[in-house]
C-alpha cells in the first residue's frame, strides 16, 4: 500500500473551506439563536476538525488501524465529557431524601 | 512485493526491521496518532473542565467571553489555518519529488506564521488583558458594571489563559521541532520514499490547529456576542 498524493488543489479547496467555515462561525456568533448558539458553533468546529483529520492529515487515506486510533481517541474524550455531564445535568432530577435540607445545614460541610 | 522490499531496503533511510518503507511509514504514522490520542484527552480534561464551570457560571462566562477581542481571535484563526496549508505543502513538495530548497521554503512559511500567531497573541491580546485589570493574580478588577455574576468572571479568564497558554506552549514547542526539521530538508534527507519526520511534525502542527479550532469559538464566540453586556 503506497503513500497517496493529495493534489495540490485539494488543499487549496480544503483551505478555502475552512476559510468559509471561520467567517461562518464568526458571523453567526452575532446572531442571537437561542438554545442552537453552542451547538451550531461546535458543528462548524467539529466539520473544521474532520476537514483537517481526513485532509491535511492524511486520515482519509491512511491504514484502517491509524484510523483505528484516532477514532479511540476522539471516542475516549467524548467518553469523558458525557460521563462528566451525565453527572453534572442531572443533579437535580433525583428525589431529596426527607430532612435532606435540615441534614445539610446542620453539617459543616456546604457544597455550593 | 519482494523486489519492492529490495528496492526500498537500498534507501539510506530504510530500517532493516521493517518489510519495506510503506511498512515503516505506516508504523511512524501509527505510533504518532497513539502520541496524539493522549494529547487529546490532556487537552480534553481542560475542554471537559470548561464545559462544567460555563454550565455553572452561564452570565460570568458570557461577560468574561465578551471582553475578549473576536477580531484577534478570527485573525489568528485565518493565520492558524494557513500555516497548516504551508505545512501540508511543505510534505507535498517531498512527496512530489521537489528539491530541499522548496521543503524549506514551505518550512519557514509555517514558522512565520506560527510566530505572527503568538506575536498576536502575546503583544495584542495578553498585554491588552493586563493593562485593562483581567488577568487574576495580577490585580484583576472587578468592575460594578458587571453586577452580580461579576464574582466569578476571573474564573473564565483563569479558563482563558491556561487553555490559551497551553496551546500556545504546544506551539513554543513546535517552533524549533519545525527548524529541526527544516535544516534535515535543506540537507535534502526528504524524498518521495522517505519523509517520516516532516509527516511527524506535520501531523503535531496540525493538531495543534484543531485545538485552536475548538477554542476560537468556545473562548470567543459562544459568549452572547448580540448582547451589550459590557464588553468592548
Amino acid at each position: 500500500m503506497s503513500e497517496h498524493v493529495v493534489p495540490v488543489k485539494v488543499y487549496v479547496l480544503v483551505f478555502l473551506a475552512l476559510m468559509v467555515l471561520t467567517g461562518l462561525t464568526t458571523g453567526v456568533a452575532f446572531i442571537d439563536l437561542h438554545a442552537w448558539n453552542t451547538p451550531v458553533a461546535l458543528a462548524i468546529a467539529v466539520v473544521k476538525m474532520t476537514l483537517v483529520v481526513l485532509f491535511f492529515m492524511h486520515v482519509k487515506y491512511s491504514p484502517k488501524l491509524t484510523k483505528m486510533v484516532v477514532l479511540t481517541g476522539f471516542f475516549f474524550m467524548s467518553l469523558l465529557v458525557a460521563f462528566t455531564l451525565a453527572d453534572e445535568l442531572t443533579r437535580g432530577w433525583s428525589p431529596k431524601a426527607q430532612n435532606w435540607d435540615a441534614t445539610a445545614s446542620s453539617a459543616t460541610h456546604n457544597p455550593r | 512485493m519482494a523486489d519492492m522490499a529490495t528496492h526500498h531496503a537500498q534507501h539510506d533511510a530504510f530500517k532493516h526491521q521493517f518489510e519495506d518503507m510503506d511498512q515503516q511509514r505506516d508504523a511512524g504514522t501509527f505510533g504518532m496518532w497513539v502520541f496524539l490520542a493522549q494529547e487529546i484527552m490532556f487537552f480534553g480534561g481542560i475542554f471537559g473542565a470548561y464545559i462544567v464551570y460555563r454550565l455553572l457560571y452561564h452570565d460570568s462566562f458570557e461577560i468574561g467571553s465578551n471582553l475578549l477581542d473576536v477580531k484577534f481571535g478570527a485573525a489568528n484563526t485565518v493565520v492558524l489555518i494557513a500555516s497548516s496549508l504551508t505545512m501540508a505543502m511543505a510534505i507535498h513538495s517531498a512527496q512530489a519529488g521537489k528539491k530541499g530548497k522548496t521543503q524549506v521554503m514551505y518550512l519557514l512559511l509555517t514558522v512565520l506564521l506560527g510566530m505572527i500567531f503568538l506575536a498576536v497573541k502575546f503583544t495584542f491580546e495578553w498585554h491588552n488583558d493586563y493593562t485593562e485589570h483581567l488577568i487574576p493574580g495580577f490585580g484583576f478588577v472587578i468592575r460594578d458594571a458587571w453586577g452580580a455574576a461579576g464574582v466569578h468572571v476571573p474564573l473564565f479568564f483563569c479558563f482563558y489563559f491556561f487553555m490559551t497558554g497551553l496551546h500556545a506552549l504546544h506551539m513554543i514547542v513546535g517552533i524549533p521541532i519545525i527548524l529541526v526539521i527544516a535544516v534535515m530538508a535543506w540537507r535534502n534527507r526528504f524524498d518521495e520514499v522517505y519523509y517520516a519526520p516532516l509527516e511527524m511534525v506535520g501531523l503535531y502542527w496540525h493538531f495543534v490547529d484543531i485545538v485552536w479550532i475548538f477554542l476560537f469559538p468556545l473562548l470567543y464566540l459562544v459568549g452572547g456576542r448580540y448582547l451589550s453586556i459590557g464588553g468592548h
